[in-house]
Order: C-alpha cells, then sequence, then structure tokens
C-alpha cells in the first residue's frame, strides 16, 4: 500500500491552493507606498568605447526623480565572483571588475550603461531615449577559438588577453598519453554544447526600500538564495553590515539557476532607494531576460576516449573551451572546472581521465550556471563518445557500457570525487524493461513504412549533487561555505515552524519538509510550517541549487529535530518521573518504555513554555533548536535513460516517440513531486537536444531575444502519455546523509540531451546515412537534413 | 485618460486608464488582481490568460480600454462560490500539473476555454491548444493530465507506486 503521510508519501502540495487560485506573491506583486520605477538603458552594441553619456535633456523631462551613470558607482565594489579557480601553472584565474553600471566600455550587448529613475515606468522608460550615448563601437569577440588568436581584441583592457584560465585536471599527462599509446581504438568527437538560456517563467524583479528612520534597507527580489545575495550584495558591493539589510525572495516563478547569482539590478535598486530616499522597482521584461540572466552552456569540446583490445575504457581525455561571457558571473568559473571535471569518469571505471579546459572572455553575456551545470556537459561529451565507439567497434552500446561500469561501492575516481553508493545495472535493467528493447525492432520497421527513421538512443549518467562539503569546495577555490540550516521552532501548543536555509521556487518544500518533521515527531503534518525565502526570519542558508535542497538543508531540519527530540525526551522523562533513557517517542506520544505511563507532544511543549512543573535546575525553558549540516561528500544520483525517435528523411524532423528514465535517487520522500522534477528536467533537456538555442551574429548580436526566436519547447515537443515513463524505482540509499537521499532536480536535464541526440544518429545510420557521425544540438530540422544531405 | 467599467469576476469596477494600458496592467495594478502575470512581452507564453466575454485571452495583448463594458474573469475568479477548487484547479492540484506557479494561471484559464468548447479533447487536442502556454516547470506532462483528469477522461493515478 502506498503511504499516505510522512516519508514516502506522495502527499498534494499545500503551495497549490494559493498558486491556483491567484493568490501567490511574487516580486513583481509587491508595490511599496510611494514606489519610484527604473528603466536601464542597455547597450545595444557588443563592444564599445564609452566617450560620454549626457543625460541633461533626460533630466528634465517628466517625472524623472533621477538618473545613474557608472560614475555614481565608482566608489562601490563590483559584482564579485564566488569562486576563484587556480589556472594548471598555480595561478588565480583573471577576476576583471564587473561594474553595477558600465564604466569606460560596454562589453555586451545588454550591458547596462545608464538608470532612469522616476515616478513611472513609462516616464523612465521615455527619458532614457532622450540620453545621448557617444560610444565608440569596437570589434566584438564572439567565437571562443578567435578570442584567443594572439592579437584578439581584448574584452577587458586591462587583461593580458580573453584567457580567463587554463585548467587541467585528473590524471597527469604522462599516464594519460601512455593509456592512449596503448589503446587498441581511439574514438574522437567534437562537439558544440549549445548556449542556452534559463528561462524561468518568471523574469526578475528587484524592489529596493530604504528606512531613514532606522538606516536599514529592504530588498524583495527573485532569488534562490536571499542570504547568498545579503552577504555578497552587503558585504562586497555595498558596504551595507547585514543586520541592516535584509534580503526578501517570496514566491519565486522558477529559477534553474539562473536566480542563484548576483545581479547589478539588485544591487542598483538597494543603492538608489538610499539615493532617492524612495523605494525603487525593477521589473525585466522578456527580451531584457535574455540579454541580463546568465546564460548556460556554452561548451566547445573535443572528446577523446581509449579502449583496449577488449573494449575496456583505459583513458578518457578532454580538451573544452568553455565562454565565460563579458563578465564573471557569481559562480561561472566552478561551472566548466568543479562541476564539470569533477564527473568526466562517468558511470564507468576508466583509470585514466584527463580534463582540460580553458575559460574565455567573450562579448556575450555572462555564462553560469543551468540546471546541471557543468554536469550536462560532462555527460554530454561521454555518452556521445561512447555511442561513437560502440557504432566504431561494432559492439552494443548497452553491453559496451555495461563492461565498463563501477560495480564496487565506495569508489574513487581520477577526477577527485568518491562515489558513495550506486548500482548501475540496476538501472539499466529497469530501463531496458520499460523500454521493450526487444519490440524496436518491429517499432522501427513500422516507422520505415510510414517512411520515416527510427532510431533508439541511451545514455547512462551520473551527478555530483547535494552541494557540498564546505572544505572539499575550499580547497577547490570557493569562497563560501556550502552547508545548510534550519531552526525548529516548536510552539507552546505544538504547531510548529521550521526555517529553512533551502528556498522553494518550484520544488515543493512547503509539502515535503514537513512530510520528514511530523514523521520524526509522529505528529500530523498540518501541525507543520515551513518558513523560507526571508534573511530576517531563516538562518543563514545557502539556499537551493545543485540539487541540495533536502539532502543539506533537510538534514540540517532532521539534526534540529532530533535536539528537540532529545529535549523533548527530558522534559517527559520529568513530568513522568522517569530517566529520559527510558521515554520513547511514538506516534505523538511519549510513553515509559514498557508501561502504560505516556504523556502527549502538546502537553510536553505546553510544559516547555509554561514551565510550572518543570526542570529548571537542567534545561532552559522554550522548545527551539537550530542545526546547521555541513555534507561529508557529494550525493551521486546517476540513471539510464531511453528514447526512439522518428526522424523525417524528407524534411529533418524529429518527433520523440518514446521516452523512459531509471533513475536511482536513493530515498524518495514525495514519489510525485520527484517525477514532478523529472518531467521537467527532461522537457529542458529535450529542448536543449532539439529546439533551443541562444544565438550571436559575428557582431556579437544576440539574435535569439525573444520567445519568437528562442524555441522554448511546447506542450506537443513532449511525448504522450502512454509512450513515456518516469521511474526511481531503483533506490541506493546516500550512505552518509540521514535521510538517504541523493537529490532530484537536476537529473532530467542531465540525462535527456545525449539520449535524444544518440537515438537520432542512430535513426540516420539505419536509413543508411553512415557519413553523419555527429549533429550539434539543437537537433533541428535544418540541421539533419543538412547531414543528410552532407552539406 | 478613459474611463473604462467593465465586470471583473462578477463585480462592477471602473477606473480611469490611459489609451495603452494594458488588460493585464488594469488587472495587476489598477484592480490588484495580481494572479495574471506577465512572462514574456510578445505575447508568446500565455501566463496573463483571462477570459473576455467567455473567450481566453491575453491580457497583455488587449488595452484596457478594449475591455470597456466587458465580462472579464481572471483566476481569482475561478473558485467555486464556496471558496473550495474548481474542478479544473483541483485537477492540477491532484496531478501535480503546477510547480513553481507562475504560469498556473494562464495555464488554468486556457484549459477552462478549452473545456468549454471541446469537454472531451484527446491528448493530442490538448497538447495542440496549449501550444500559447509556456511552462518552464513541469514538462507538461502533468498539466495535460489534469486537463484529461478534469475532463473526466481516465488518467492514471500520479505516482505509482
Amino acid at each position: 500500500m502506498p503511504k499516505d503521510h510522512g516519508i514516502g508519501a506522495s502527499q498534494k502540495r499545500r503551495e497549490d491552493v494559493r498558486f491556483l487560485t491567484g493568490a501567490g506573491n511574487y516580486t513583481d506583486d509587491i508595490n511599496v507606498h510611494g514606489q519610484a520605477y527604473v528603466h536601464f538603458l542597455r547597450s545595444d552594441l557588443a563592444h564599445g568605447k564609452i566617450n560620454n553619456i549626457d543625460t541633461s535633456a533626460a533630466e528634465g523631462m517628466p517625472g524623472v526623480v533621477r538618473i545613474f551613470t557608472g560614475k555614481d558607482f565608482e566608489g562601490v565594489g563590483g559584482l564579485p565572483c564566488g569562486w576563484q579557480v587556480t589556472d594548471k601553472h598555480g595561478e588565480p584565474m583573471k577576476e576583471p571588475a564587473h561594474p553595477v553600471l558600465a564604466q569606460g566600455k560596454v562589453r555586451h550587448v545588454g550591458d547596462p550603461i545608464a538608470a532612469v529613475v522616476a515616478d513611472s515606468l513609462e516616464q523612465a522608460r521615455t527619458a532614457a531615449e532622450a540620453i545621448v550615448l557617444d560610444i565608440d563601437e569596437l570589434p566584438a569577440v564572439v567565437d571562443m577559438a578567435k578570442a584567443l588568436e594572439a592579437g584578439s581584441t581584448k574584452v577587458h583592457d586591462d587583461l593580458a588577453d580573453n584567457l580567463c584560465y587554463d585548467w587541467q585536471f585528473g590524471t597527469d599527462t604522462e599516464t594519460t598519453d601512455a593509456a592512449f599509446k596503448n589503446a587498441a581504438h581511439v574514438t574522437t568527437l567534437e562537439l558544440v554544447n549549445n548556449r542556452l538560456v534559463a528561462n524561468p517563467m518568471e523574469p526578475r524583479v528587484a524592489v529596493g526600500d530604504y528606512s531613514r528612520a532606522n538606516d536599514e534597507h529592504t530588498l524583495y527580489t527573485t532569488s534562490q538564495n536571499p542570504h547568498v545575495i545579503r552577504l555578497l550584495m552587503g558585504a562586497f558591493v555595498l558596504g551595507i553590515p547585514e543586520h541592516k539589510l535584509r534580503v526578501v525572495a517570496p514566491d519565486v516563478g522558477g529559477g534553474f539557476g539562473t536566480k542563484i547569482f548576483h545581479y547589478a539590478e539588485e544591487a542598483f535598486c538597494t543603492f538608489a532607494a538610499k539615493a532617492c530616499n524612495r523605494p525603487v522597482k525593477w521589473t525585466s521584461t522578456r527580451s531584457e531576460a535574455f540579454m541580463s540572466d546568465a546564460h548556460g552552456r556554452d561548451h566547445v569540446t573535443k572528446i577523446e576516449l581509449a579502449l583496449d583490445k577488449d573494449n575496456n575504457f583505459i583513458g578518457v581525455r578532454t580538451d573544452t573551451l568553455a565562454n565565460m561571457g563579458a563578465y564573471l558571473s557569481t559562480f561561472s568559473s566552478s561551472v566548466p572546472t568543479w562541476l564539470h571535471g569533477t564527473l568526466m569518469a562517468g558511470n564507468y571505471k576508466t583509470p585514466a581521465v584527463q580534463v582540460n579546459v580553458k575559460a574565455v572572455f567573450t562579448n556575450t553575456v555572462p555564462v553560469d550556471a543551468y540546471r546541471g551545470a557543468g554536469r550536462p556537459e560532462a555527460t554530454f561529451q561521454l555518452e556521445r563518445v561512447i555511442d561513437k565507439a560502440a557504432r566504431e567497434l561494432g559492439v552494443d552500446p548497452m553491453q559496451l557500457r555495461r563492461q565498463n561500469f563501477i560495480t564496487s561501492f565506495p569508489y574513487e575516481t581520477p577526477v577527485a570525487v568518491a562515489y558513495d553508493t550506486g548500482d548501475y545495472h540496476a538501472t539499466m535493467d529497469k530501463m531496458e524493461e520499460l523500454m521493450d528493447i526487444p519490440g524496436f525492432a518491429a517499432r522501427r520497421a513500422e516507422s520505415e513504412k510510414n517512411g520515416k527513421l527510427r532510431g533508439l538512443g541511451i545514455n547512462c549518467f551520473i551527478e555530483a549533487c547535494g552541494i557540498a562539503p564546505s572544505n572539499l569546495v575550499g580547497q577547490l577555490g570557493a569562497r563560501a561555505g556550502l552547508y545548510d540550516a534550519a531552526t525548529v521552532r516548536v510552539n507552546a501548543t505544538g504547531s510548529i515552524s521550521v526555517m529553512v536555509g533551502a528556498h522553494s521556487h518550484g520544488q515543493g518544500h512547503e509539502t515535503v519538509f514537513p512530510q520528514v518533521v511530523a514523521e520524526m515527531l509522529g505528529i500530523d503534518e498540518s501541525m507543520v510550517d515551513i518558513v523560507h525565502g526571508d534573511t530576517s526570519k531563516i538562518p543563514f542558508g545557502m539556499g537551493t541549487y545543485g540539487s541540495r535542497s533536502l539532502a543539506v538543508c533537510g538534514s540540517a531540519m532532521v539534526r534540529a529535530t532530533e535536539k528537540i527530540i532529545n529535549k523533548a525526551k527530558k522534559i517527559a522523562g520529568h513530568l513522568l518521573e522517569a530517566s529520559d533513557s527510558d521515554i520513547e517517542l511514538k506516534d505523538g506520544q511519549f510513553t515509559v518504555a514498557g508501561t502504560d505511563k505516556s504523556v502527549a507532544w502538546g502537553d510536553v511543549t505546553l510544559a516547555a513554555y509554561v514551565p510550572h512543573n518543570y526542570p529548571l535546575e537542567d534545561i532552559e525553558p522554550g522548545l527551539e533548536e537550530t542545526a546547521f549540516y555541513d555534507p561529508a561528500n557529494f550525493t551521486y544520483p546517476a540513471g539510464a535513460y531511453a528514447c526512439e525517435v522518428e526522424v523525417d528523411p524528407d524534411t529533418g524532423k524529429v518527433t520523440i516517440e518514446k521516452f523512459v528514465s531509471a533513475d536511482d535517487f536513493g530515498n524518495v520522500v514525495n514519489p510525485m513531486i520527484v517525477e514532478g522534477q523529472v518531467h521537467g528536467g527532461i522537457a529542458q533537456g529535450i529542448g536543449q537536444a532539439l529546439l533551443e538555442n541562444c544565438a550571436y551574429d559575428e557582431n556579437g548580436q544576440l539574435l535569439s531575444a525573444s520567445y519568437m526566436d528562442y524555441a522554448m519547447p511546447r506542450a506537443d515537443d513532449i511525448p504522450h502519455m502512454a509512450s513515456y515513463v518516469v521511474d526511481h524505482s531503483c533506490q541506493t540509499p546516500c550512505t552518509h546523509n540521514p535521510l538517504g537521499v541523493k537529490g532530484c532536480g537536476e537529473a532530467g536535464a542531465i540525462g535527456s540531451p545525449p539520449t535524444v541526440v544518440n537515438a537520432v544518429i542512430d535513426a540516420l545510420h539505419s536509413g543508411g546515412h553512415t557519413h553523419v557521425n555527429h549533429i550539434d544540438m539543437p537537433v533541428s530540422p535544418s540541421r539533419v537534413w543538412a547531414a543528410i544531405n552532407g552539406q | 485618460m478613459t474611463k473604462v467599467t467593465m465586470t471583473v469576476n462578477g463585480k462592477t469596477v471602473s477606473g480611469e486608464v490611459k489609451g495603452n494600458t494594458l488588460l493585464t496592467e488594469f488587472l495587476r495594478e489598477d484592480l490588484r488582481l495580481t494572479g495574471t502575470h506577465v512572462g514574456c512581452d510578445t505575447s508568446q507564453c500565455g501566463a496573463c490568460v483571462v477570459h473576455v466575454n467567455g473567450e481566453a485571452v491575453k491580457s497583455c495583448t488587449m488595452f484596457a480600454a478594449e475591455a470597456d463594458g466587458a465580462e472579464v474573469k481572471t483566476i481569482e475568479g475561478m473558485a467555486n462560490a464556496d471558496g473550495s477548487l474548481s474542478v479544473i484547479q483541483q485537477a492540477f492540484q491532484d496531478y501535480h500539473g503546477l510547480q513553481c506557479g507562475f504560469c498556473t494561471p494562464g495555464m488554468v484559464m486556457s484549459a477552462a476555454a478549452l473545456l468549454k468548447d471541446n469537454p472531451k479533447p484527446t491528448e493530442a487536442e490538448v497538447r495542440d491548444y496549449l501550444e500559447g502556454n509556456i511552462c518552464r516547470c513541469t514538462g507538461y506532462h502533468n498539466i495535460v493530465r489534469a486537463i484529461m483528469a478534469a475532463s473526466g477522461q481516465d488518467v492514471p493515478a500520479v505516482a505509482a507506486e
């Protein structure tokens, strides 16, 4: 029987009621009395030298409160990068200044040049049109390889070139070279991991407010991690101490990584609210989002796979160019390195793995973490090259993977991580069963009857989630700890508020977290509420990204709840005149073991707050505990995915006919929500594989700056119900966190792109187009048609 | 400024609007009905869908003045009279057809318009109808299931185990 409450139950989400009735409270729904509106005048050039910004005419326009330019921010810190990567020569990465408003140069289309604050948004926009810009256009650096050529135009004049860092990681060169020298077969593949835009449906918004009465700042913002924003903006940009700065991230309409980062608009609204002595509100348009939200992916890679005569993997070597864009966004430097290089072993026991990454500045929007962040890039390379190797060697791609699987745990990879647990054969078995692999031949024949080519693509993947052990990431250059925190506040009558550092922007924490606490205490879930998203209410936690909420913050919540139970047992022991070591907690009742003497949860909580009969000499009154939890290791969700596509050889159109995911997330608290997360990730992965592309022309003009140019997946791009299964029944619980959970938010986006592309290549080969070894994503009809026709 | 009067969720409301005030601005800023969302500037995403005289309309693409005299229904007016969730809203909750909730008002309004015209749509018809509504969280799977279930058709229960 499925559980109907607690851990493992598909509880319906309590947050749904407000979202379904229009009662959500998103940042743009917040209006502060007396607020002014800001419009950012953004660069329409990719690269230029600012000679003059003449705001004189604009300043006299109706409703204008004040106009700001880079000059107003000269005494203010730039936007910081949170991760210092050390290059292969032991040198720190290049870290150019990232001003709030452009100073001296504009470096990408969308770079903010001036900010007009006015009584209304329309007045601000109108006045911005009266600002006269004198900017000399400079040649734009767009292509990464060209950016690295000697003599290339420099994005940052104070740097020697456009190289941010040259990083090498994993097995040493001598050992790696030896593996390739001894190889019976080497498969090489060059590929692009296409630039994407995260596109949460809620555009970013910031509302700055300032109170003269007590010198306090409040920022309402669309963030996945309000405490991170408070620390970065307070300490590094504006110099506001934390106790004078409150950051609120209310209901947030999706994040997918791009709402992790600290953005110029947040700092601007906070700064301007004090400067203008008025609340200042900014709401991004979608076009602005395309040119100011950090983008994702954008890697160009050459990967080589060495196999011995028995088809065992003996070496992997990669060479990647990773686009940083024009400035270093908050966690940009960590994505192609520590979130990518560490996953290059995949699910395989390859003894030598060497990863080389050059990070490059270009005149494009900064690139940072997007759902999966580095792990989709790693998986895509590895699983594409394995598929190509299987084809070259004429072996079954599933068998080739299986024979190279890691099967004994814990397993230390050559790329610095230790997988605690997993069972890759189990997920592969489950995928094969659900996919009905034996029936594929008949389905292919049926497609061929209709003039279509049918392909089967499979893929295995692993992620490092539950980000992250602080001491480890500190050694790797992180400028922050990556623990999380929870405070469990038990009220006098037994209801509970849990203040958490994690932030829910679609993940359903308000439902899931109480399932855990209620189960631990044996009380009804309705007695437990979650508080999140307001630095004035929650303990210092690092927020939600990297599939970490339950694995890290949930663990903190478990630890805090354990402290509550320990203290409550002492109180119960006093009330029952027994030793607290004899007290058992079950179904919300404290009982003296082996007796019928018991006291209810509510009696104990009331005694804690009305301590008339209470061991005051031994313990303090009240019942509130906080725990900070720093994970001992990453978690390692893994899975096996498969899909079948049909390709129309006349048009190049690809349709996904069947899709199966078999994931191992460890223990699952709410299966319904886990499946929803996988559905969403797979849709984004299908989007990357078939539809989405953030495109620049050679002058650095952004060609895809609206939903008319950037192809978002729609409902009819996703497989129908009858041919779509997401499974998470293979469960090897995480060995180092109390819930045994691994995280599920990113799996779909990591596992699906290579699955789809592998299937397309298989389809083309079945039609005799055996010259097609790879098509870069998005695998659009025009690219498929061109590949088929040798163009 | 022009005076407009319309019925919104059964209540007569009036306001002074400029000629270029969009219906979505009037609903959100003047009436403070903030359940109607704005997710793009090009009439693609559908987060702003409301009903005007019974038809689904993207309220970012209609001037408030054009709605003078109209019957407008927003997400705030979709629940049953006793405040409980309507069949469609309930199905979205039952089938986990929403995550961050931002596209949800538009999805519910579009679903209601679809089922009014086509009470038993096929899955393909549902997917086709949602062409004008973008969701980034759910991958649409559970939205489609919710709409099929709301139309009284059999849909496998959520989360099999």
